[in-house]
């Protein structure tokens, strides 16, 4: 048992040598064509994943065990640590980040190995090959300069660190696996573009086969996303949801190019346009996934997210990232202009509602790069050290968001080819007018304010057109409407969710820039305090002993209409190990609200310092990210994708 | 016109105009949201301009922090141990912040020269060291 660790590390190093044969003999065997070498690649693939997993379950198994022989573990755990932040802890820290992501590539990997049937004799491997060279790249990044099997031999500490007090939480045990299975997902569709690039087989079926594996990881990236503002949301203790943090923004971005990449999927596999344009996206998505490794693990930006980090670790992800793109890109220029789309378009079809959406998004993350990567750019030409402050996100961002779902509404209705005007019209007056109407009634019991009239509006919009849109195609006199709504594929239902999901979000946004009150207070026991229609009293403070921390945890009534209709106690606690202080924000969820309070600092005569917020709609936030996210499996889900194909 | 090349230039000029919509409000949302942060150096220097939003940062001295007993506000000075800034704000500071360590804060100089701050900012790991800071130490220390 004492040599684990050291097993552990040994078997990263056979995983690599695996991934490198992976990278190298299906390529081989694809131009000799020679069949033995091809068929390589599975048993290659199976054997990686393997090694990668024991690798990955026995780092998990010393940090279960208290191994603070083991430096990783040391600092990113302690033996007062319950059990299931010690799990969770194995991706606490950078070196077992990595290894999570690149334990989730071969997994992705074999996924693909495993359900290749389907694909032609060369293609399968050819895309594993890739694969294989993402994950050679990613394995002697961890074996060079981010080991987390490396040994504190022979001055072995008694107790270690401790896990940063911010991650001993339940969103972060689960957010990051979401995250990079979204993250590392995208490195599915990319294998797929470039082995359509290398085979030349540019024809619309590989587009179809990209498809399902697109949507899964988009919606798990999307709930890996929901799950980290929901964290930061209650965990930062100031009730932001959203901050336009570099971090933050290196999901979005493959986030957004991954919803483009979804949307001209579709276009390129039905109607076989856009095909080099898609290729392209393919490539771009997993760039920013990638990209987005490099700016949460190299620190090369400020961020509130930012934890300690190793430069030359950012210069090694930066060369991957470089060799990875380049070669991609250059193989691009090499083949793409081979492509020829047969089939033409018109202007009212609904390959250009989607191109427009196309162009919105890339905009969009365009816009989003730029913020996120200019503080580097004037570092890089001596202009001084700048930050991007959020109202910068906030005014490029928004206004093209909306433009964006007011497209929405229209493409699902839009005929391929070709759209009459008279049927646009004949669809989308009435959802036009209610909406203006509807969002207008709202603001009459608030103060008017024409951007977020206008927001409330589109959200209405987006969710008429939806359901116009759903109607046309059930209501019929031949047959009732249960059975017409049983007809529609799966995928059509899944593209009404997570559209539906975008309205759910927008409203919740809205709501809670619009009716969100809060106030930071000084609050001696016995005080009171009113906001909105809650009234709040400061019972005072009491001594709470936590498994790893001391905790002093306030006692506040909440009254409405004179009745107590809770009592929330948020903690100011201190975690031993580190000394670290912790706000532990106190909530009152609702459907309509949240009440949410964190105390600040003791002030003299037993008074603290406390924040109160109220909310409005803040959940709906999350939820529209859970019905995106069933969106996009029940779509992936769908019958039509698991037909074997010829090609 | 062929009706293609026609439908291809009005593809291209509508890519345009959205384009230049965006480039334009993406310069005009740069111009009025970058915060460039100055050194206690350059601060004492008078490099910095007043009642612009920057951002400054330093090491916090050890005893400068002093806190208002009957309000929120909170006062303390930052050092890149040539010079100090005094920084003023008002409300709950972050979990991380102790005397001894490196902060950034955004906020507008006044005229004594004392930085109004409207976000301190946090950080997740005790470790971690803005990078500003790093670099404005560096500096300080190289004079």
């Amino acid at each position: 048992m004492i040599m684990l660790p050291e097993i552990g590390h040994y078997f990263l190093i056979l995983a690599m040598l695996f991934a490198l044969a992976l990278a190298i003999l299906p390529m081989l065997g694809y131009w000799q064509r020679n069949a033995i070498l091809l068929a390589a690649a599975k048993p290659l693939t199976y054997v990686m994943m393997a090694l990668t997993c024991a690798s990955f379950l026995i780092l998990a198994i010393a940090f279960a065990r208290d191994d603070f022989s083991i430096l990783y573990v040391s600092q990113n755990s302690n033996s007062l640590l319950p059990i299931w932040y010690k799990v969770s802890a194995v991706w606490g820290g950078h070196e077992g980040s990595l290894l999570l992501w690149i334990t989730i590539l071969t997994l992705w990997a074999s996924l693909v190995a495993y359900k290749s049937e389907t694909l032609p004799n060369s293609t399968g491997p050819v895309v594993l090959s890739v694969l294989g060279v993402v994950a050679t790249g990613f394995l002697a990044f961890i074996l060079f300069t981010s080991s987390p099997f490396i040994r504190l031999l022979p001055d072995q500490p008694v107790d270690g660190v401790d896990l940063n007090p911010l991650l001993q939480d339940i969103g972060l045990i689960i957010h990051p696996p979401m995250l990079y299975m979204g993250y590392v997902g995208f490195s599915v569709a990319f294998a797929f573009a470039i082995a359509a690039l290398i085979t030349g087989n540019l024809n619309a079926s590989w587009a179809r086969w990209a498809r399902p594996w697109t949507n899964v990881s988009w919606a798990f990236l999307t709930l890996g996303i929901a799950l980290g503002s929901w964290w930061a949301y209650y965990e930062l203790g100031w009730g932001g949801w959203w901050f336009w943090d570099p971090v933050e923004n290196a999901s979005l971005m493959p986030w957004l190019a991954g919803t483009a990449l979804i949307h001209s999927l579709a276009v390129t596999e039905k109607r076989g346009v856009f095909k080099s344009w898609t290729v392209l996206l393919a490539i771009f998505t997993f760039s920013l996934s990638l990209l987005g490794t490099f700016l949460v693990r190299s620190g090369v930006l400020t961020s509130v997210h930012a934890f300690a980090s190793d430069p030359t670790r950012g210069v090694f992800i930066l060369a991957l990232l470089v060799i990875i793109i380049g070669s991609s890109l250059f193989l691009y220029a090499l083949r793409a202009s081979q492509v020829k789309s047969q089939v033409s378009f018109g202007l009212t079809g609904r390959e250009s509602w989607l191109l427009i959406n196309n162009i919105l998004l890339t905009i969009l993350t365009l816009t989003v790069l730029l913020g996120t990567l200019y503080p580097l750019i004037f570092d890089a030409f001596d202009l001084g050290k700048i930050s991007v402050g959020a109202p910068y996100f906030n005014a490029v961002f928004s206004p093209i968001a909306l433009l964006l779902i007011v497209f929405m509404g229209i493409a699902p209705l839009a005929k391929w080819h070709s759209t009459k005007g008279a049927l646009l019209w004949r669809m989308a007056w009435l959802p036009a007018l209610l909406a203006v109407t509807l969002s207008a009634l709202v603001f009459t019991f608030h103060t008017f304010d024409a951007y977020l009239w206008l927001s409330f509006a589109i959200a209405l919009w987006l969710v008429l057109m939806c359901v116009r849109d759903w109607l046309d195609k059930v209501l019929s006199a031949r047959q009732s409407l249960w059975q017409r709504a049983r007809k529609l594929p799966r995928h059509y239902y899944g593209m009404q969710l997570a559209h539906m999901g975008v309205a759910v979000s927008l409203i919740g946004v809205i709501f809670v820039s619009m009716n969100s009150t809060e106030t930071i207070v000084r609050m001696a026991p016995g005080d009171r305090v009113t906001l909105g229609s809650y009234e709040f009293e400061f019972l005072g403070t009491r001594h709470v002993e936590g498994p790893n921390y001391t905790a002093d945890t306030g006692v506040i009534n909440v009254y409405q209409d004179g009745v107590v209709i809770a009592q929330m106690l948020p903690q100011k606690r201190l975690y031993k190990a580190r000394q670290q202080m912790m706000t532990e924000a106190a909530l009152n969820p609702g459907f309509t609200r949240d009440l949410y309070i964190s105390l600040g600092e003791p002030l003299a005569n037993g008074a603290w310092g406390v924040r109160i917020y109220i909310k409005s709609f803040v959940r709906w936030i999350w939820l529209g990210g859970l019905l995106m996210m069933a969106g996009g499996l029940l779509a992936a889900w769908d019958k039509r994708y698991r037909r074997k194909i010829g090609a | 016109m062929h009706p293609v090349r026609k439908k291809r230039m009005i593809t291209i000029a509508v890519i345009l105009v959205i384009l230049a919509a965006a480039i334009g409000l993406v310069m005009y949302a740069l111009s009025q949201n970058i915060n460039l942060f100055y050194s206690p150096t350059q601060i004492a220097q008078g490099e910095a301009p007043h009642n612009v939003t920057i951002r400054a940062g330093g090491m916090v001295v050890e005893g400068s922090v002093e806190r208002h007993s009957e309000t929120l506000d909170v006062a303390f000075s930052v050092t890149d141990y040539q010079h100090n800034v005094r920084i003023q704000y008002t409300g709950i500071l972050p979990d991380l912040f102790r005397e001894g360590q490196g902060i950034v804060a955004q906020g507008k100089l006044n005229e004594n020269g004392v930085l109004i701050a409207s976000e301190v900012l946090a950080k997740h790991d005790e470790e971690y060291m803005p990078p500003e800071v790093t670099d404005a130490l560096e500096k300080a220390k190289a004079q």
